[in-house]
């Protein structure tokens, strides 16, 4: 495990000062706990199945049995609300990690190295980051096909960019700094200079850069579902199900409605979890633009 | 000044031609045949052999490249291979209508921003912030496809003032698209605000906090006149790039919006290609996204260094 240094750890310290002292923050980390528990219990908390139709009657108004209403195939809305919980958590965890691990090393090492890797790096990274997002995931989509892995493959081509950018600017602030000098004069080699020096020190640019990204992705992959690129019937995926409801929208408004509260209210929370730590860690969470 | 923008623009023709290469590498090299990818699993190996002559996929990828750049240079873009009609004038017809919703949109949007970003800027934790501030992130944390969905719901379910659904064919008349443009343009327009927002916000609180402005305040000048002549232009300078980068998000966000109401734009053009597997229509997509995204950050920097005579200076010397 990599230790940090004593000033990070008076940082760290700051941090869960800010984390309970700030309202917004708080109630940030308080929404994306709670989607959490209730993904992780949705088996437990879910009266019916996601998936099947228990008998219930098609578009029916919420009720005491069928809490968020039941959609126009009579499944029960609550459940699937729920399960796609899951879905959308996994899915978000394993893309955003992606993108910060890819992101993360390329950028340290675009930094590190200089000279015409840094120059052809940047150079591809402006390319991708030219192509509007949504048509780069669809070229990827539509040569690749769907899946989960597509799609998380996808997510990490068009974010990872963005990502390494930003972290090469950070980086190349502290590669110039005396200790990362010291490390490499001992003759260390690239990969432990900066996963002992240089990553501890800008860890807290990453950490921002993860809660912001997640809730990008979460955006987005709800997008290409809802656009039906992502998830297939019968998922209970968020974006699906408003997809799958869009023409019922004036007789049974509560089949989309229990999905977009739970969408808004998890990137809500990330948004605010990232505000949070980037105050807290005092990074400037504009940086990175909004492409 | 000169020898600045000139470098800009050879950076953004560098940035594009990169870009073109990363289409179609990701089109042509990617795994998987492409002639079966659109066929189908089970077409019979005449038709994919058909397929490929016509696809031109006999021949050697760069050569291809290189045929389909110039072309794309010369406004050639290839046919489509759904209507077998050139991709160009297709795309024409459909850049018009989206064009349409997104200069609404640019218009809504950046007036939006302004008054109220600059409102929640001056009146800093009051009431007027707590509520912009409130709504802004709801708009940034809401996918595009909810805000339009939410907006149908509300002005065409609701109360039916504008249409749901766009029955309208690409061809249509501006007259005859212009009841369908409102909903769309509000959908983007709220997206784009947001960001523009919290940005706008912060800067304005900035500059009101500057020796400059608390200096015009003394000198006893009108609150409105300090604000509009003094503090606003200096604010405005680190949003254009943020305006930039949201007029280019536009063209995302016009796929997913256009979707929800069918309007005959080029976002609907995408997913349609998407699903017909319509690769040169795809491929013509992407390649004016990427050019206009270049586009529009190079005049965001030209913008900033006209606003800001320090960079301006810089850029000269």
């Amino acid at each position: 495990m990599m230790t940090l240094s004593g000033a990070g750890r008076r940082r760290w310290g700051a941090v869960a000062g800010v984390l309970t002292g700030s309202r917004s923050t708080l109630i940030g980390f308080v929404l994306v706990g709670a989607h959490l528990v209730l993904a992780l219990a949705a088996p437990v908390l879910a009266p019916y199945s996601p998936i099947v139709n228990n008998g219930a009657l098609p578009i029916d108004a919420p009720s005491l049995a069928h809490w968020a209403g039941t959609d126009q195939l009579g499944r029960d809305v609550l459940s699937r609300t729920l399960y796609g919980g899951r879905l959308a958590l996994t899915d978000t965890a394993l893309a955003t990690i992606g993108v910060i691990i890819v992101g993360t090393a390329v950028g340290c090492l675009a930094a590190y190295w200089r000279g015409w890797f840094d120059e052809v790096v940047m150079r591809i990274v402006d390319a991708v980051l030219s192509v509007p997002t949504i048509l780069a995931l669809l070229v990827v989509v539509t040569v690749a096909g769907s899946g989960t892995w597509v799609l998380m493959l996808a997510v990490t081509t068009v974010y990872a960019p963005a990502v390494a950018r930003v972290v090469r600017a950070a980086a190349l602030e502290v590669i110039p700094l005396d200790y990362v000098t010291a490390a490499r004069a001992r003759g260390e080699r690239a990969f432990a200079v900066l996963s002992r020096e240089v990553l501890p020190n800008i860890l807290d640019v990453v950490l921002v850069e993860t809660a912001m990204r997640a809730s990008w992705v979460v955006l987005l992959i709800s997008s290409l579902s809802f656009l039906g690129f992502g998830a297939d019937p019968p998922s209970p995926d968020w974006g699906l199900m408003v997809a799958e409801n869009r023409s019922m929208l004036a007789v049974a408004p509560w089949a989309s409605l229990a999905p977009i509260i739970a969408l808004a209210t998890l990137v809500i929370g990330l948004n605010l979890a990232a505000d949070g730590l980037a105050k807290s860690l005092g990074v400037d969470r504009m940086r990175g633009g909004v492409a | 000044m000169i020898r600045y923008v000139l470098r800009r623009l050879a950076l953004a023709v560098l940035t594009v031609w990169l870009a073109s290469l990363g289409i179609f590498l990701a089109v042509h090299a990617l795994p998987g045949d492409v002639a079966t990818q659109i066929l189908g699993r089970d077409a019979t190996p005449q038709a994919v052999a058909a397929m490929r002559t016509e696809l031109g996929l006999n021949e050697p990828l760069w050569q291809r490249y290189g045929d389909w750049l110039s072309g794309a240079l010369h406004g050639d873009f290839g046919t489509s291979l759904v209507t077998h009609q050139p991709v160009a004038d297709e795309l024409t017809l459909r850049l018009r209508n989206t064009l349409l919703i997104a200069a609404l949109a640019i218009v809504l949007g950046i007036v939006l921003a302004l008054v109220c970003g600059v409102v929640a800027g001056l009146t800093r934790d009051r009431w007027p912030d707590m509520l912009i501030s409130t709504l802004s992130l709801a708009g940034m944390s809401m996918p595009e496809f909810v805000i339009a969905t939410l907006l149908a719901l509300a002005f065409a379910v609701a109360i039916p003032i504008f249409p749901a659904v766009v029955t309208a064919g690409p061809d249509a008349t501006v007259a005859e698209l212009l009841p369908a443009l409102w909903l769309p343009a509000c959908a983007l327009s709220v997206v784009m605000a947001a960001y523009i927002i919290r940005m706008l916000r912060t800067s304005v609180i900035d500059t009101m906090a500057s020796e400059f402005v608390a200096t015009a305040r003394l000198r006893g000048l009108a609150p409105a006149r300090v604000v509009l002549r003094h503090a606003l232009p200096s604010a405005l300078l680190p949003t254009v790039n943020v305006v930039a980068m949201n007029i280019a998000w536009l063209l995302g966000g016009v796929v997913v919006v256009e979707s929800v109401f069918n309007y005959p734009g080029l976002g609907v053009l995408t997913v349609d290609a998407v699903h017909n597997r319509d690769l040169p229509v795809l491929q013509a997509i992407a390649l004016l996204g990427a050019a206009t995204y270049a586009l529009l950050n190079l005049a965001a920097d030209v913008v900033a260094m006209l606003l800001n005579p320090r960079l301006r200076r810089r850029a000269v010397a």
